[in-house]
C-alpha cells in the first residue's frame, strides 16, 4: 500500500535503474498508443508519443495514488486539460493496474468507458472530463483549493497543450493560482511547438512563454520532456517551492518515438495507416538496446 | 350591492393574503439567497462560495464575512468560476458560483457544460439580474435565454423561484440536490407570493389559483402578473387556474397534464424569450402526451433595451394586460 499523508510531501528521486525502468514503460506506452489508435482509427497520435515520458514519470514515481483504491480522499490529483492526447492516460493507467490493457483496445469504441476525449470517472483513474480546450488549470486550481480546506496534503498535477494557452481561460486560471500563492498545485506545459494547423510560433505565437508565466507570478522550470532524470528531479523541486505555484515547461517532441511523425504538426490528429504503424513499432523496439540500463548487482 | 367573484386561491399552499393586491409587499429574491447562504455555511462547512467581482449584487457579502475562508473571489473571470467550482465539487465541496445570468451561464456556458454538467457535478449556479428586471442597464445585462438553454444540459436542475420564500426554500433545497443546479433570480424586489410555511418540493409545481375556464402556467417573479391578470380575468366570468412552475426541470408534468385535460387552453407567462423556456417545456409536454393549444406570453425573439421595469415589461408584452388580453381574445377558440 502506497503511503499516503504526509508521505506526499517527501521527495522522491529516482537510482539509475529506476531511470531505466521508467524508460522503459514510456516505451511500451508509445507502443500501447499506436495500437490503440490503428485499432481506433482515429484519434491524435504525436502528443500522446511526445508525451509518453511524462506520464510515465508521474504515474511510476511522482503520484501518490493507489490503482486498487482510486478514490482515497488523499490520493494525488492529475488533470489532464488537452483532452485529446488522453490515449497516453488511458494506457499508462492500465500500465499501473488501474483497469485491465484488454480495454486499451476498446479505445471511441460504443459503450467503452475509453472516449475519445476523457469523462471523468468513465475508467478509474479519469480524474476530469476535457475536449474542450483550455479548461483543465481552473478545474486543478478548484482541486488544489480543495486540500487546502480539508487540510489534506495531496498535490495537483495538471497537464496543459501549449497550443491552447491561446485560450483565455487558460490566462484566468494563471492569473488566480499565482495570486493565491497555490504551492500544492504543479502544471506541465507540454511545449512541442506544435497545434493543428501549424506551429504554434505562426498560428499565434506563444512566446516568450517563460516571462509571461513569470509575470503571472508562477516558478518556471524548463525541462528536456524525454529526460526521465531531469523530470523527476523538476516534480521534486516545484515541491520544495513553498510560495507559488510550478510551471514545468517540457520541451518535447510531437510523435517522439515514430521518426517519420517527430516535430511534424500533420500528425496532431492523424492516425498512422497499417504500414506506418508497423514502421513506428519497429522504431519503438529498437530502442530496447539504446535504453542505458544497468545490471542487477 | 352585487359581490364581485372571489378568486379560488389554493388555501392547502398557506400563501399571502396580499398577494393578488395591487400593492403587494415586495421583498427581493437576491436578499433571500445571501441569507440562506449564510444559513447553509453555518449549518455546512463544505458549503464554499465563488463570486466573480458581483459579491454585493448577488448578496454573497454576508457569506463572505462570516466564512473568507470559503468564499472565493476569482476577479472578472466566469470561466475561470466555473472551472475552479468543478474541481471544488471533485472534493466533496458543496459549491456555489454567482454572477449576474447574463455572464453566467452564458458567457461561460462551454465551461459549465463539459467541467460541470459532463461530470456532472453538484455545482449550483445562481444567475441573478436574470430576466428584464437589470432594466435601466439595457440589453446586455438582461438575459432572457437562460431557462432555454439550461433545460437543455443533461444532468441539470433548472429552478426559477417566485418569491423571496421560495427563493430561501429553493436555495436550501439545491444543496441537498448532488446534481448540477441552474437558479435565477431578479434583481428587482417581487410581490411576496407565498409564505414561510408555503410547502416546496422540488418534483412538484405549484396550483397558486384553481380554476376551469383556462391555465395559465407561470415562473418566476413575473407570475405576480398572473394573478393581477387572473383576478381581472375572475371579475369578467373567466376562471384561469393558475400554475407556479418553480422547477423547470425536471418539469411536474402531472400537474400540468390534470390541469389541461379540464381546462383545454394553456397561456404560459415568463420573463424570457417566447421559444424554448417555459413555453417550449409546456408545449413538448403537451404535444406529446395530450395535443392542447398553448399560447407563449415572453420576449418575441427580440433584445430588450434600458427603461424602468414596468415600462420594459409593459412594452415587450409580458404583463397583466397582455395576458388578460390574450385569454380574452381565445377563451372562445379553444
Amino acid at each position: 500500500m502506497p503511503q499516503y499523508s504526509p508521505a506526499n510531501n517527501k521527495f522522491q528521486y529516482c537510482t539509475d535503474k529506476e531511470i531505466c525502468t521508467i524508460e522503459k514503460k514510456a516505451v511500451e506506452l508509445r507502443e500501447s498508443v499506436v495500437e490503440m489508435l490503428v485499432e481506433a482509427g482515429s484519434g491524435h497520435i504525436a502528443g500522446a508519443l511526445g508525451t509518453a515520458d511524462i506520464f510515465a514519470v508521474l504515474y511510476h514515481k511522482i503520484l501518490n495514488i493507489d490503482p486498487k483504491d482510486p478514490h482515497h480522499e488523499n490520493r494525488d490529483r492529475f488533470i489532464l486539460s488537452n483532452g485529446h492526447i488522453c490515449p497516453v492516460w488511458y494506457a499508462v493507467l492500465a500500465q499501473v493496474g488501474f483497469f485491465h490493457k484488454n480495454k486499451l483496445k476498446t479505445l471511441r469504441k460504443l459503450d467503452s468507458g475509453l472516449q475519445g476525449h476523457p469523462r471523468k470517472n468513465s475508467v478509474p483513474g479519469i480524474e476530469n472530463s476535457s475536449g474542450s480546450l483550455g479548461q483543465g488549470l481552473s478545474q486543478a486550481i478548484g482541486l488544489a483549493l480543495g486540500a487546502k480546506l480539508s487540510e489534506l496534503s495531496y498535490r495537483v498535477y495538471c497537464m496543459l497543450g501549449d497550443g491552447e494557452m491561446q485560450e483565455g481561460q487558460v490566462w484566468e486560471a494563471l492569473m488566480y493560482a499565482g495570486n493565491k500563492r497555490l504551492n500544492n498545485l504543479t502544471c506541465i506545459i507540454d511545449r512541442n511547438n506544435i497545434q493543428i494547423s501549424g506551429y504554434t510560433e505562426n498560428v499565434m505565437p506563444l512566446e516568450s512563454l517563460r516571462e509571461k508565466l513569470e509575470a503571472f507570478n508562477w516558478h518556471v522550470l524548463e525541462v528536456d520532456g524525454h529526460n526521465v532524470e531531469e523530470l523527476v528531479n523538476s516534480f521534486n523541486m516545484a515541491k520544495a517551492v513553498f510560495e507559488r505555484p510550478t510551471a514545468i515547461v517540457a520541451h518535447t517532441i510531437p510523435g517522439k518515438g515514430a521518426d517519420f511523425m517527430e516535430y511534424k504538426f500533420e500528425w496532431h490528429g492523424k492516425v498512422p495507416s497499417a504500414k506506418e504503424a508497423k514502421k513506428a513499432l519497429n522504431a519503438l523496439r529498437s530502442l530496447e538496446g539504446r535504453i542505458k540500463c544497468y545490471d542487477d548487482e | 350591492m352585487q359581490l364581485k367573484p372571489a378568486l379560488a386561491v389554493n388555501t392547502n399552499l398557506l400563501l399571502n393574503d396580499r398577494m393578488h393586491g395591487l400593492n403587494p409587499s415586495l421583498k427581493s429574491t437576491k436578499k433571500a439567497f445571501g441569507e440562506s447562504l449564510l444559513a447553509l455555511g453555518k449549518e455546512d462547512e463544505n458549503v464554499v462560495v465563488l463570486c466573480a467581482d458581483l459579491n454585493s449584487s448577488t448578496k454573497t457579502d454576508d457569506f463572505a464575512k462570516n466564512f473568507p475562508d470559503r468564499f472565493f473571489q476569482v476577479g472578472i473571470a466566469e470561466q475561470n468560476m466555473a472551472g475552479i467550482a468543478a474541481g471544488l465539487a471533485a472534493c466533496g465541496k458543496k459549491v456555489f458560483i454567482t454572477s449576474f445570468a447574463a455572464f453566467s451561464p452564458m458567457r461561460n456556458l462551454d465551461q459549465i457544460r463539459v467541467s460541470i454538467c459532463f461530470s456532472d457535478l453538484p455545482v449550483i449556479m445562481v444567475g441573478a439580474y436574470a430576466g428584464l428586471s437589470p432594466s435601466a442597464d439595457g440589453a446586455t445585462a438582461q438575459e432572457l435565454e437562460d431557462i432555454a438553454i439550461m433545460r437543455t444540459l443533461p444532468n441539470t436542475v433548472v429552478l426559477s423561484p417566485v418569491d423571496y420564500e421560495q427563493t430561501k426554500k429553493a436555495t436550501e433545497a439545491s444543496v441537498t440536490l448532488s446534481k448540477p443546479v441552474y437558479m435565477r433570480l431578479c434583481r428587482e424586489d417581487t410581490p411576496e407570493i407565498t409564505t414561510a410555511s408555503t410547502p416546496f418540493d422540488v418534483k412538484k409545481a405549484q396550483t397558486l389559483i384553481e380554476g376551469d375556464d383556462l391555465t395559465i402556467v407561470c415562473t418566476g417573479p413575473i407570475c405576480h402578473e398572473a394573478i393581477i391578470a387572473t383576478k381581472k380575468l375572475t371579475e369578467n366570468g373567466i376562471k384561469p387556474e393558475v400554475i407556479n412552475v418553480h422547477t423547470i426541470k425536471p418539469f411536474d408534468k402531472t400537474l400540468l397534464l390534470q390541469s389541461a385535460t379540464k381546462t383545454r387552453l394553456v397561456i404560459t407567462v415568463e420573463e424570457h424569450q417566447q421559444s424554448g423556456g417555459l413555453g417550449g417545456a409546456v408545449a413538448e409536454i403537451l404535444s406529446e402526451e395530450m395535443p392542447t393549444k398553448v399560447l407563449r406570453i415572453g420576449t418575441r425573439d427580440t433584445f430588450g433595451e434600458s427603461g424602468t421595469y414596468a415600462q420594459l415589461k409593459n412594452k415587450y408584452g409580458v404583463d397583466s394586460e397582455a395576458i388578460y388580453s390574450l385569454a380574452v381574445n381565445n377563451i372562445n377558440k379553444k
